[in-house]
């Protein structure tokens, strides 16, 4: 089985990559985009029977640093 | 004093850290990161500056897991001393031996230059060797340094006196210009610029001697 979590800065924490690519987006002579936010997918490889319970805890002790990340998971 | 400072894969300040524990008269262990435990009558301990496993996934968030930040958990929470500085700052806060975390500086650059900080508290074995409010040129390299607290753990941050130092001109975006931070119990402190690298007048500057100096006179065994 597997899972993918994907990992993205806080609402409300300024995320200076996603603001570079907004303004590159900009330079590129695309118009509109009002926003960007950069994050981070990871997938992963899992035994069966491997719970979203365990993905989680994954999540909270590695993957993610959650004084400024959200994450969220999907059980493929 | 005792120093144990930890050496991940991709450290490199660990050998200036030792070199400026040692200058203040300290003995120096060299601990390498598959290590279990800490020697003996560790006093402080040292985590140094670098790329520890590449800066892979977040910086500091390896090192953080790794052996010996079990050892270093146990020592901070018996009331033992640490030191992070630069990339060891980011395994502080990722061990959440210090609160916040290190976010990529507000430019996008890597910044390498000397900058003035303000010494924001004298009370930490730390700093007592400095004054309040005074300015102190120290070099920082880094890319990610923009120091992030949220709202509520930025007035405690203020309300406890835990700010050990800030910028005077912010170079990353850290809020509050917080260059380095203590524990509640003012005796881990992680800071972004490195003391270890103005503490001889052959690196340009002596400014960061006296932090060394000052846990010496603090941390030596009777």
């Amino acid at each position: 089985m597997k899972a993918r979590v994907h990992v993205m800065l806080k609402n409300g924490v300024l995320d200076p990559q996603g603001e570079a690519v907004k303004h590159a987006l900009g330079a590129l002579g695309f118009d509109g985009v009002e926003g960007v936010r950069q994050g981070k997918v990871i997938e992963l490889d899992l035994a069966e029977g491997t719970t979203e319970q365990t993905v989680t805890e994954m999540c909270e002790k590695l993957l993610a640093n959650t004084v400024i990340e959200s994450y969220t998971v999907e059980i493929a | 004093m005792h120093a144990a400072v930890l050496v991940f894969p991709g450290s490199n300040c660990d050998r200036d850290l030792a070199t400026a524990f040692e200058a203040a008269g300290a003995k120096v262990t060299m601990v390498w990161h598959k290590e279990q435990g800490l020697p003996a009558g560790v006093d402080i301990v040292g985590v140094p500056g670098g790329f520890s496993y590449g800066d892979y996934l977040r910086c500091g968030a390896i090192a953080a897991n790794s052996p010996i930040c079990g050892a270093l958990k146990a020592h901070a929470e018996r009331g033992g001393y640490a030191l992070g500085i630069c990339n060891g700052f980011q395994v502080l806060t990722e061990t959440r031996l210090l609160p916040g975390a290190l976010r990529r500086n507000a430019n996008l650059k890597y910044i390498c230059k000397t900058v003035p900080l303000v010494v924001g508290t004298a009370d930490s074995a730390f700093t007592h060797g400095y004054a309040k409010d005074q300015v102190i040129d120290i070099p920082i390299a880094h890319h990610d340094g923009n120091y992030y607290a949220d709202d509520a753990t930025l007035a405690r941050l203020l309300d406890q006196d835990r700010i050990a130092f800030t910028y005077a001109d912010n170079p990353n975006g850290s809020v509050a210009d917080i260059a380095g931070v203590l524990s509640e119990n003012r005796r881990v402190l992680g800071m972004m610029p490195h003391p270890e690298r103005a503490a001889d007048p052959a690196h340009g500057g002596t400014d960061g001697k006296q932090m060394f100096a000052g846990l010496m006179d603090q941390l030596a065994t009777a």
